[in-house]
């Protein structure tokens, strides 16, 4: 019962982090590649 | 189970086992929808056309009367976050997140029919009124919630939030071509169909973080923490009612400490673009200028959540010390690098900066919590927020007017910025003074066990 719990959570976990870390990072990312410009 | 009685707090307290990282994506949820205000800008020139198409035509928008939409979302952020605070903390973060959803969804639908009708005061009404109102109370929405899931890090958690509100513009910055590009037609500028589709977004998005949001039970803390049995006098174990935080000392000069820091942040900020073209004409091109722009995006991003990290290990006071010596530090180093024609002093200058105009916004909600208690600090941080409304005027104002003064009095545009660079140094100083006064709240001001208040707002 604690261990199904436990990778419920685990799970809810990775699903909301992935909600906001992907287009998070996918902004980051653009971003970075337009600050890049600085340095050429 | 009425929709209401879901919004309800006695709804959100959370079951055992819950796990309380699951609050910070909610929170991420509502800042990094948001946060799209830092990229209203993109739609600019798109709205100066909306008549002409390739070019403005008589009857289009100016960029001058644009402009008030910004200002207006900025002025009813302060003010409502300030108004409603009280609410948001005695109903819940729920509550809070779906009608901050409501409000900058409707924002963007309203500012849609008025593209659609040409109706500038629609937009004002629509994203500068109501979205503002939604900017305001979802900023402050998930606040005392992190603070009670983390008290072992407290800095880290409102970090992680407020990292989301410089983090949206990076989303929505991109998202807003791509899409404006999708409905772009010869005879059509795809800015309403955009506002439609970001609004829906937006309010999809922020009820996910409003569905999975929850508050700790009562008395909850993390396994194996126990709270420090030797305290700083600085971090206090009382609440203090939210009308009557504005009655101490503390609160004025924390505000003061912020508008300071903002202040001295957002003049750059605003101009970095034409700043470093200027002081270092023939090295930095637009090109590398707008480079140079988004690396400052990424730093103040990065700086809220570092900076309110670091705060947990060397306290809210010490982190607020580091960014006025040390910004006054680097302040008085930028007219020393445009003289030398240092372009990486310049540039890692203004990076570390940025980074801590980012760490004041993302520090200060611990700082209140250290003040002032757990209880009311979402509500204290609401009205504290009016100081960023007066450093928005202050900040561009100083920088924009002394520049004007010194090119109209012969001075050369490369040094046209060194008085900017002292007179925030400066700034910082009167900043470093009043967060040295910064002391314990008067016990006098503390809330007894048998207050009546204490029944509006359930830990």
């Amino acid at each position: 019962m604690a261990n199904q719990t436990e990778s419920s959570n685990s799970l809810k976990l990775f699903l909301a982090w992935s909600f906001v870390g992907i287009p998070l990072l996918l902004g980051v990312y653009n971003t970075l590649l337009n600050a890049m410009k600085l340095f050429q | 189970m009425s929709l209401f009685s879901f919004l309800d707090r006695e709804h959100t307290i959370a079951k055992p086992g819950y796990s309380r990282w699951l609050v910070p994506p909610a929170a991420l949820c509502v800042h990094l929808c948001i946060g799209q205000a830092y990229a209203l800008s993109v739609f600019n020139l798109p709205m100066t056309k909306l008549l002409g198409i390739t070019q403005s035509a008589p009857g289009d928008w100016k960029l001058t009367e644009l402009g008030w939409i910004f200002s207006l979302a900025m002025l009813f952020l302060g003010g409502s976050a300030a108004v409603f605070g009280r609410w948001v903390e005695e109903g819940g973060p729920r509550r809070a997140m779906f009608t901050a959803a409501l409000c900058w969804a409707g924002g963007f639908l309203i500012s849609a029919f008025g593209i659609y009708t040409h109706t500038l005061w629609l937009i004002y009404i629509g994203y500068g009124v109501i979205g503002g109102c939604g900017l305001g109370i979802g900023y402050i929405s998930p606040v005392s919630t992190l603070i009670k899931w983390f008290p072992d890090r407290p800095g880290m958690a409102t970090g992680m939030a407020i990292m989301g509100f410089g983090g949206g513009a990076f989303i929505a910055s991109p998202l807003s071509v791509w899409l404006m590009g999708k409905f772009n037609t010869a005879t059509h500028v795809g800015v309403m169909e955009t506002f439609v589709i970001m609004g829906l977004i937006y309010f999809c998005f922020m009820m996910v973080g409003a569905a999975i949001v929850r508050v700790p039970a009562p008395g909850w803390k993390p396994e194996g923490y126990t709270p420090p049995a030797t305290s700083s006098k600085l971090i206090s174990k009382n609440d203090v009612y939210v009308y009557d935080a504005v009655k101490t000392p503390q609160f004025w000069l924390i505000w003061w400490v912020l508008c300071l820091n903002v202040t001295a942040g957002i003049g750059v900020l605003g101009q970095a673009s034409a700043m470093s073209q200027e002081m270092f004409p023939g090295h930095i091109t637009p090109i590398a200028a707008a480079g140079f722009v988004g690396l400052m995006s990424l730093f103040n991003m990065g700086g809220r959540f570092f900076w309110a990290s670091t705060s947990d290990f060397i306290g809210r006071k010490n982190t607020y010390f580091v960014f006025m010596v040390l910004g006054f530090v680097l302040y008085c180093t930028v007219p020393t690098a445009g003289a030398t024609g240092n372009v990486a002093l310049f540039v890692g200058c203004f990076l570390i900066i940025i980074s801590m105009y980012g760490g004041g916004f993302s520090t200060v909600p611990a700082y209140l919590k250290d003040m002032f208690g757990v209880r009311y600090v979402g509500a204290i941080h609401g009205l504290l927020l009016t100081a960023w409304s007066a450093a928005g005027i202050f900040g561009p104002v100083i920088v924009n007017y002394l520049r004007e003064y010194n090119v109209t009095h012969g001075v050369p545009k490369a040094q046209a910025y060194n008085t900017t660079m002292y007179i925030m140094a400066g700034l910082l100083v009167v900043g470093f003074i009043c967060n040295l006064l910064v002391k314990a709240v008067a016990d006098r001001y503390h809330m007894k066990a048998n207050d009546p208040r204490l029944a509006g707002a359930k830990a």
